[in-house]
């Protein structure tokens, strides 16, 4: 299969009595064009995967298929062209004295392209900003604007599949509204495999056609968004989850044991 | 009698391009009730907040026509008759408890410390009126969770924690800064619930200051919503979604909706002239 | 309005724009911001113009000095301030000091030029390098650096004088060697932070090695604390200069060095003060400099990581 393929993965941190097992055993399917959601609460894993997936985090055992090639443990050029990252934090995902024109001039060297130039102008143009913003400094953009930097480095090498880590969580409704359409749009035009991690349960429905709801790194259920929307969960955390996402209610906290 | 009333407040800073004026004119009043404050990040709702407690140091600049809390002139008063105004009858509730309490002491401690500042009492008497409050805040090992430091204690805790230490000089009115948004969706109910409940209980008023439409709609009784340092509209928690002004219907519309599928969501249209209107009152 | 005044308010708001327009501009948008915060702040101010006056003085010296500070004139022993042709009095030599004072100003400034660029480099090397290798390298690393740090700057000194012979080569070689261990624990401690941020991680899965990133993402990073962290330095290491000059480890007789020239009039100190506090107050006022400029660089380069 040529999407992302993952089973038993375990992802841990330390070693020894002071291990961490962030992920105790994960298996699902991303078929090519699908846009997944990994979805659950902090301590969960669910950006862990996502972290095993790229070898940020190297203490990983299972498999890992991305575009029918099994993964070890290290990468190479070839994987980057592929498989891309948009991290979570705006404020954190720019070098703070490197300009927008810098990082994506960087971003293209390393990969090997030529006329830089013109494909800089297009990046911006592709995720909605414009000339005026190519020389400019992550303190003098708003978190919107370095979240779309970010994209537009994500998308510099051409890959097929985007990781997104939580991208909006760390925006305002408004911005966060902005981005949500911009990756729609991304995604139609370039025929990208989205696998989105986040907390919030209405970003996922909205953007992810599947879902994995994780708890404690585990996956505990895998549903389709019609399943969420019309509030059919199969897994009582999943239940618990949706309950708590639609807002505060007096009588059902009433029921909570504190 | 109103327990806050705030009449014309302004808060501006000095800039090096002139003076940014974080709130603008902003009039309101707080009864026994849950009171939500929304609006986006730069609107001005945790500005007033600690506006209201005359926590802006200069350069920034605090103006109000007035702010009674029980009837009483605040900003008439020098800066020793405030510190007994905050935390006494005024508290706040803050973000993130890794960043409100301090790292180096014992929670039990701090508590303490907040109540010896306002009540001259015993050692032995502190100590258990601190469990009282942590028992309050249904923490079921008082002993244990006075005895540690804040980086032991999860989220979740550490905000009950920091509701424990806020109301233990019981104040007539909490003021509660995005106190569940740090905190993982199922302990912002446990949490809610303990504010709820402690709220409805001794009588207080509660400003709930957040981003977060549904949660605020949800959990308050009135909702202010703010814009570039107005309020733009006023209304009634429920009917929150029968909201008039563009701005509010606005941010409505730009949120993903659990129960609808959308195929691209609405995106706010900014009008110039939302700044330029005066602000609504938001009186009872 | 004049085509001057046309051309001096476009450069004022070219160079605060909020949209550059190349890679130049905006290096001098944000140059210019950060000499406007730096500007806003009096005392650093001062500790700037000083230390132009300092350079300017060395550099003219031979212009503006009043007499050889060579010259020796034994009839005109410990003249007094203010005496004929001599602002500043003369040395037990019968030399002008104030010529002297002049002429050491050069001596000051090539060996806080010397210093400030070895030891802030090779602290800079050593602890990123430390800092991102982690492992082996960095406890292989850190341990050199602390032996250097255990050092005694004098012990050094007079090794180093034993072994190779006084002069202010030697001297500034000693007092480099004892003063970048900081300078790498500083870099190495920096490094450790920025390692794990998501730009870094970003970056990486572009394919960068860790030599780019040490060079081009890390070392930007470091520098600002490192800049800071040697002008406040700067105050200790020319009084320590002063000191191996002091002793005579340092510049030798007839150097006008400044430490050197407080040990020739230490002995005059009772019926001649001026003698070695004339030099003495150039060392101070020259060492507050740096510490007022360090004070008001740390406040503008430092502040919440994100000044430009």
């Amino acid at each position: 299969m040529n999407g992302i393929s993952v089973k038993n993965l375990k992802v841990w941190f330390g070693s020894g009595k002071d291990r961490i097992d962030a992920v105790k055993d994960a298996t699902f399917d991303v078929p090519k064009g699908e846009s997944f959601g990994l979805v659950g609460e902090s301590g969960s894993g669910k950006s862990t995967i996502l972290r095993a997936i790229t070898e940020l985090a190297p203490n990983w055992s299972g498999e890992i298929h991305v575009a029918g090639r099994t993964l070890d443990h290290t990468r190479d050029n070839e994987f980057y062209k592929t498989l891309q990252m948009v991290f979570q934090d705006p404020y954190a995902s720019l070098h703070p004295r490197h300009s927008v024109d810098q990082v994506l001039s960087e971003t293209l060297y390393l990969h090997g392209f030529d006329n830089i130039e013109k494909r800089i102008v297009t990046l911006l143009d592709d995720v909605g900003l414009g000339p005026s913003f190519r020389f400019r400094y992550p303190h003098q953009l708003s978190g919107g604007q370095r979240q779309r930097v970010a994209i537009a480095r994500a998308l510099a090498p051409e890959p097929s599949f985007l990781l997104l880590d939580e991208p909006t969580s760390a925006l305002d409704v408004s911005v966060q509204a902005e981005i949500l359409n911009l990756l729609t749009d991304l995604r139609a035009e370039h025929g990208l495999t989205y696998l989105m991690v986040s907390h919030d349960l209405a970003v996922v429905g909205h953007m992810c056609s599947r879902i994995a709801v994780m708890q404690l790194g585990e996956i505990v259920e895998v549903m389709t968004a019609e399943d969420m929307r019309a509030m059919r969960p199969s897994h009582p955390y999943t239940k618990h989850l949706l309950e708590a996402s639609i807002g505060y209610s007096r009588e059902a906290a009433a029921d909570i044991v504190v | 009698m109103n327990l806050l009333d705030v009449e014309n407040l302004w808060v501006k800073f000095p800039t090096r391009n002139g003076v940014f004026d974080a709130v603008r004119g902003v009039s309101f009043t707080l009864g026994q009730e849950r009171l939500g404050i929304v609006g986006e990040s730069g609107s001005g709702k945790s500005m007033t907040g600690r506006a209201i407690l005359r926590l802006i140091r200069p350069p920034g600049q605090v103006t109000a026509d007035r702010i009674a809390v029980e009837g009483d002139d605040i900003m008439a008063m020098s800066e020793k008759e405030m510190r007994s105004v905050r935390g006494q009858r005024i508290s706040m509730v803050m973000q993130d408890p890794k960043f409100s309490l301090n790292p180096v002491m014992r929670v039990g401690d701090q508590i303490v410390e907040a109540y010896a500042i306002h009540a001259k009492s015993t050692k032995a008497d502190a100590k258990r009126k601190a469990m009282e409050m942590l028992e309050a805040v249904s923490i079921r090992d008082p002993e244990r969770v006075y005895r540690s430091y804040p980086h032991e204690l999860s989220g979740g805790m550490g905000q009950r924690v920091m509701i424990a230490m806020m109301m233990v000089p019981d104040p007539r009115i909490l003021i509660a800064d995005e106190p569940t948004s740090a905190l993982d969706v199922s302990v912002q109910t446990q949490v809610l619930r303990i504010m709820d409940k402690l709220v409805q209980e001794r009588g207080m008023g509660l400003i709930f200051i957040s981003h977060d439409l549904n949660l605020v709609s949800s959990f308050c009784d009135r909702v202010l919503i703010m814009y570039g340092g107005r309020i733009v509209e006023t209304c009634v928690a429920d009917k929150l979604h029968e909201a008039q002004h563009p701005y509010t219907r606005g941010l409505l519309n730009s949120l993903p909706r659990l129960d609808v599928k959308q195929e691209r969501l609405a995106v706010l249209e900014r009008d110039a002239t939302w700044r330029d209107t005066d602000s609504v009152s938001g009186a009872r | 309005m004049s085509h001057s005044d046309a051309t001096k308010q476009t450069l004022r708001e070219w160079l605060l724009t909020d949209t550059p327009q190349s890679r130049h501009q905006a290096r001098m948008v944000a140059l210019y911001q950060g000499w406007l915060s730096f500007s806003t702040n009096t005392m650093a101010m001062f500790g700037l113009g000083i230390l132009i006056c300092l350079g300017l003085v060395a550099l003219f010296a031979p212009l503006i000095s009043p007499h050889d500070p060579f010259a020796q004139e034994l009839g005109n022993r410990l003249q007094p301030l203010w005496s004929e042709g001599h602002v500043f009095g003369t040395d037990s030599l019968g030399r002008d000091i104030l010529s002297r004072l002049i002429y050491g100003s050069r001596i000051t400034l090539y060996i806080v030029a010397l210093v400030a660029l070895i030891a802030p480099v090779a602290g800079l090397l050593v602890g990123t390098v430390a800092g991102y290798s982690g492992g082996w390298l960095d406890v292989i690393l850190m341990r050199i650096t602390d032996i250097f740090l255990a050092f005694p700057r004098l012990v050094l000194a007079l090794a180093f004088v034993a072994a190779l012979g006084a002069g202010i080569e030697n001297a500034v070689l000693a007092i480099s060697l004892t003063a970048w261990p900081p300078y790498a624990r500083i870099a190495r401690a920096e490094t450790l932070t920025i390692r794990n941020s998501d730009y870094i991680s970003a970056v990486k899965l572009q394919g960068a090695g860790a030599t780019r990133i040490v060079t081009k993402h890390i070392w930007p990073l470091c520098i600002s604390s490192l800049i800071v962290r040697v002008t406040l330095d700067m105050a200790g290491i020319i009084l320590a200069a002063a000191g191996l000059g002091f002793l005579g480890l340092g510049a030798q007789p007839p150097s006008p060095e400044w430490g050197a020239m407080i040990s020739e009039g230490r002995r005059f100190i009772l019926d001649h003060w001026w003698v070695a506090t004339i030099p003495g107050l150039a060392i101070f006022t020259v060492s507050l400099a740096f510490n007022l400029l360090g004070d008001g660089l740390r406040d503008v380069l430092d502040p919440k990581d994100g000044g430009s």
